[in-house]
């Protein structure tokens, strides 16, 4: 399969401390990838470089065979979306959230899709009117996603979304999220502490003190 | 008119400086050096001043009214660059914003014939309007530096989406237009109940029929009212951009 995005010797420094040492690494097309490694070793530093939120040191990235420096960033993050661990709901309701996407492209809400995303990822209409204050962290954090996929990426960036979840939840974010990459083919890369994801996954990555070492 | 102060009682007024002083002292509040150089920095500026504007006066030259006017604008802006610490550009933002404001402030004021164009009525009212834009100005870019700080997450997660810079930062713009605007919607609505403002009391003062000094405090409040709104939006659209890089990712 052709690399959907390829890293060459990325190094990401910050006042004067490495963070990241000459990373290499292919990501193929449709791949579902779980990275691991400990706290403070690079892992979101990485997801956040692959995202356009940072931007590395030194190295080479590239993109559909594009390096990432001749796309637009907003275009990019488009394509690339970033998801985080403890996500910030918008506005009061969770209408808010779903019109969002739909603002910043300058277009309407198409509700019936927005209601298929919520239905498909076990939430309803009802919840559309629901104050943002009121949902369980497991429901927000599941706004939260559906907000990255209304318009589908081709990368989507998981930053330890189910940590701090309930099993059910996490259950449910995983089934979901397998979903999303065997139906749409969307490529997935998702940091983990968990042991169960860790164990389940089916390719993982370690990243440890800056540096990508592939298990399995 | 009935105005009377002269030197004599100007210095017997200056007792009121000791009263702060020894408040200062006795309360070890470290303030009496800077009401020191604070008094000394007003009296040798307004007597600076007042010289200047009497000679300006009356001379009644259209360049040397349009210098001072000038030179007011670019006090102004140099004063709420300052309130921006951090934001790149800000003086020129600053000058920017109060140079249009003050423009079409005056500029209206001057068409409809509220004011005349001459030194005694240009100058005083350019001075109001650019002090006012400069304070809602330094408001503002307080605003958008601690917004900015405060909803970092909420920012971030907008970019993550794929938003431009200004969908990303609208909230926060808004909100710092608005912080900008309120004080002068504020003293509007208690405008004459609370306090007599600088313009109408002077007119008073000078011994003038309150209800003609309305009229001027009236015009002074429209006039406030464009000029903080024309100072905010202009200098908050120009600055929001500089809490990004160039690679369109917050700072």
């Amino acid at each position: 399969m052709d690399a959907l995005m390829t890293l060459k010797q990325i190094n990401y420094e910050v006042a004067d401390k490495q963070i990241l040492h000459d990373i290499d690494w292919q990501i193929p097309t449709g791949a579902h990838i779980t990275v691991t490694g400990p706290s403070g070793g690079g892992k979101s530093t990485l997801l956040r470089i692959m995202a356009a939120m940072i931007t590395k040191t030194s190295g080479e990235l590239t993109f559909a065979g594009q390096p990432i420096e001749s796309y637009d960033p907003i275009m990019y993050r488009r394509q690339v979306s970033y998801c985080f661990q403890q996500p910030t709901l918008f506005g009061e309701t969770v209408a808010d959230n779903m019109a969002f996407p739909y603002q910043i492209r300058k277009q309407s809400m198409d509700r019936e899709h927005v209601i298929t995303a919520l239905t498909n990822f076990g939430l309803s209409e009802r919840t559309l009117q629901q104050a943002v204050t009121e949902l369980s962290g497991g429901e927000r954090q599941r706004v939260a996603l559906i907000r990255n996929i209304l318009f589908l990426p081709q990368v989507l960036l998981l930053d330890e979304v189910t940590a701090g979840l309930d099993e059910d939840n996490k259950q449910l974010i995983h089934a979901w999220l397998r979903r999303l990459n065997e139906q749409k083919h969307v490529t997935t890369i998702m940091i983990t502490h968990d042991a169960t994801e860790i164990a389940a996954a089916d390719q993982l990555v370690k990243v440890v003190a800056g540096r990508l070492e592939v298990a399995q | 008119m009935n105005l009377a102060v002269n030197n004599t009682s100007l210095f017997l007024a200056a007792m009121l400086v000791l009263v702060a002083l020894a408040i200062s002292l006795w309360q070890k509040l470290g303030l009496d050096k800077d009401i020191v150089i604070g008094v000394i920095r007003a009296v040798v500026q307004l007597f600076l001043v007042g010289y200047l504007l009497k000679y300006i006066f009356r001379v009644n030259n259209l360049w040397l009214t349009l210098a001072m006017i000038a030179f007011i604008i670019f006090n102004a802006a140099w004063n709420a660059r300052k309130r921006g610490p951090g934001i790149d550009h800000a003086l020129g933002i600053s000058l920017l914003a109060i140079l249009i404001s003050t423009g079409v402030t005056l500029g209206v004021l001057v068409l409809s014939g509220a004011i005349k164009f001459i030194p005694s009525q240009m100058i005083p009212i350019s001075g109001m309007i650019a002090s006012n834009s400069m304070v809602a100005i330094g408001l503002a870019y307080r605003s958008l530096n601690s917004q900015f700080h405060d909803h970092r997450q909420g920012v971030l997660e907008r970019l993550a989406l794929g938003s431009g810079l200004l969908d990303a930062s609208i909230a926060i713009v808004r909100e710092a237009i608005r912080t900008g605007m309120s004080p002068t919607i504020d003293s509007a609505k208690t405008v004459g109940l609370v306090s007599l403002p600088g313009m109408m009391s002077g007119l008073i003062f000078a011994g003038v029929d309150p209800v003609r000094a309305i009229k001027y405090q009236i015009m002074v409040t429209f006039m406030l009212l464009s000029a903080t709104s024309l100072g905010s939006i202009i200098a908050c659209y120009l600055a929001y951009r500089n809490f990004y890089n160039e690679h369109k990712q917050l700072k």
